[in-house]
């Protein structure tokens, strides 16, 4: 078993989920509380990765992170390394890749606050970021999980985009996925059928893990 | 005088309802404000705007001189900034917080713990909201709204998620908790007796203006005009019309039959207003008495309410009254019967007519 690509996708998704988690929460936030008029526009744009081909969304992030981009350039200027082919940038396209799968749980999540609470708070003289920080994101922690855990397999599963974006670079940009093709490709099916079979239950337990741990939480907060 | 809320505003909700609301409270002669009036009249519209949780489209609200919106300025306070303790009608505790959590969400660091034992509350410091009454929840509820230490309460009917039982024993209860508190309060019912037990101030709401303003005593004796009076639960209200005044008194005519009132000064489209208790029963049309209303009529129903009758009459117009079950016995009251119904003058009072009354 390529355990190198394995410890690679972990860490891709890992890192993909935190930074999710913390660009996504507040855009979340914006996406479900604000009233500005033109925000199906943003919601549209978030939204995006789910039906776009990932070989589209990987080309052009693959035009705007080249080294001739304002962003590539800059990247470069910071960091004197370049973008593509790297595993920042495959971070990158992670994040944007998986965003509607961390936004819209956690946005929907926020929206569904009884609106009474988050006055109450107010008229308790709580700050809108206070009130935010102390009842609604604690009454959304569902949501908020369901997002970090979709957002997780989302990453350990992207094969379109990695390959565009990051190639196939062996510990650097070769993930889980693209180890499967290449060994279905080398007709080598018996550590095809490893790799797959370890993705799969991997995946399984995560998923069966969050549904116990969600059990658990509702017993103690039947609230919906 | 200074010591006061002053709200001139009006809305417009979705529905198209529109709210008128005129309001001025002296907070320091009467700290516990009702905001009465029939469901839909507007009064949660009110409570919303004081709050800062709904902005009227125009008007201005002031509260012991501090502007809290004026929109000729611009200015709209958030509620954060107008310390108005805002309770809902189904208290909005924080379902993930204990009641001790909930109670101390906004209170100043080091608020002593036996801040419970005032409510009552000591017990349940550690259970959730889920697994309390609706009594304890609406203590809690307030408890909370008090920590916050703020200059006025706003309490949307406080009283009406408890069951009828529970809703008596905690009237006083309720009322001697808010005068304890030291904290102006508004307290919206559409309940009478909640408004009587619960208010030294009055303010009446009917389709979305506020109608009359005052002691409850008062307002419910005297009310304005024949809808406040309707609301104050006047069982008798009727269109009338002067036909001669003379030394202080006033004869109307109202449904046909002539009716004495003390004369005030009335002017106008008015009505006349009599509480079923201040009419009494006769069987003849009566000895000389010093009763100056005698309207022969007959009982069209008769309906025992425990200690008390409640005797319809038709007197060319219905008329209500309620006397004592033991005289109902003894008259021999019967449906159909001619009776004779008594009402001084001085209980026959005076008030415009509103809308949605014809002649």
């Amino acid at each position: 078993m390529d355990w190198q690509a394995i410890w690679l996708s972990v860490r891709l998704s890992v890192f993909t989920t935190a930074i999710l988690l913390a660009v996504g929460t507040p855009l979340a936030a914006w996406l479900a509380f604000s009233r500005w008029r033109w925000k199906f526009l943003v919601e549209a744009v978030v939204a995006l990765p789910l039906v776009l081909p990932p070989t589209v969304l990987g080309f052009y992030i693959l035009l705007a992170i080249g080294p001739r981009s304002p962003l590539g350039a800059l990247y470069g200027k910071i960091t004197g390394g370049i973008l593509p082919f790297s595993f920042q940038g495959l971070l990158l396209a992670s994040v944007l890749y998986s965003l509607p799968f961390t936004v819209q749980p956690v946005a929907s999540s926020f929206a569904s606050v009884d609106r009474g609470l988050v006055e109450a708070s107010w008229c308790l003289g709580a700050s809108r970021f206070a009130t935010f920080r102390r009842i609604v994101v604690p009454l959304s922690r569902r949501g908020i999980a369901t997002g970090a855990i979709l957002s997780f397999a989302h990453t350990m599963g992207e094969f379109g985009v990695v390959l565009m974006v990051g190639g196939n670079i062996a510990g650097v940009t070769r993930t889980v996925s693209i180890t499967i093709y290449d060994q279905v490709q080398a007709l080598d099916y018996a550590a095809a059928t490893q790799t797959s079979l370890f993705l799969l239950a991997l995946s399984f337990l995560v998923l069966a893990f969050t549904y116990a741990f969600q059990r658990r939480v509702w017993n103690v907060w039947p609230m919906s | 005088m200074a010591d006061e809320l002053s709200c001139v505003c009006h809305t417009r909700l979705a529905s198209g309802f529109e709210v008128h609301a005129d309001l001025h409270l002296p907070l320091d002669r009467a700290p516990v404000t009702v905001l009465f009036g029939p469901s839909g009249a507007g009064k949660t519209t009110l409570l919303r705007m004081l709050a800062g949780l709904d902005r009227p489209l125009d008007g201005a609200i002031a509260f012991r001189g501090q502007t809290w919106f004026a929109s000729a300025q611009g200015i709209c306070l958030p509620p954060q900034q107008r310390r108005a303790g805002y309770v809902a009608q189904d208290y909005a505790l924080f379902p993930h917080l204990t009641v001790a959590a909930n109670i101390f969400y906004a209170a100043r660091p080091g608020k002593p713990r036996e801040y419970l034992k005032t409510f009552g509350l000591d017990d349940l410091a550690g259970r959730y909201p889920r697994a309390i009454s609706s009594g304890q929840r609406q203590r809690v509820a307030l408890a909370r709204a008090l920590t916050a230490e703020p200059a006025l309460l706003l309490l949307d009917e406080p009283l009406s998620a408890l069951d009828a039982a529970a809703r008596a024993r905690t009237r006083q209860q309720l009322r001697n908790l808010l005068l304890a508190s030291g904290v102006p309060c508004i307290v919206v019912t559409h309940d009478r007796m909640e408004a009587i037990s619960l208010g030294d101030w009055i303010a009446v709401m009917v389709d979305g203006r506020v109608r009359q303003c005052g002691p409850v005593q008062d307002v419910f004796q005297r009310p304005a005009d024949s809808q406040v009076a309707e609301s104050v639960g006047v069982e008798n209200v009727l269109p009338a019309r002067i036909v001669s005044r003379d030394v202080g008194l006033l004869t109307l005519e109202a449904g046909g039959a002539p009716l004495q009132a003390v004369d005030s000064g009335e002017n106008g489209v008015l009505a006349v207003c009599i509480r079923a208790e201040d009419v009494a029963i006769a069987r003849e049309p009566a000895a000389p008495s010093s009763m100056r209303n005698r309207l022969p009529g007959r009982v069209t129903s008769l309906t025992l309410e425990g200690p008390l009758a409640r005797v319809e009459l038709d007197c060319g117009f219905p008329l209500v009254a309620l006397i004592t079950t033991q005289s109902a016995e003894e008259l021999e009251l019967k449906t159909g019967e001619a009776v004779c119904a008594i009402v001084k003058t001085t209980a026959v009072h005076v008030a415009a007519r509103s809308g949605g009354m014809d002649e």
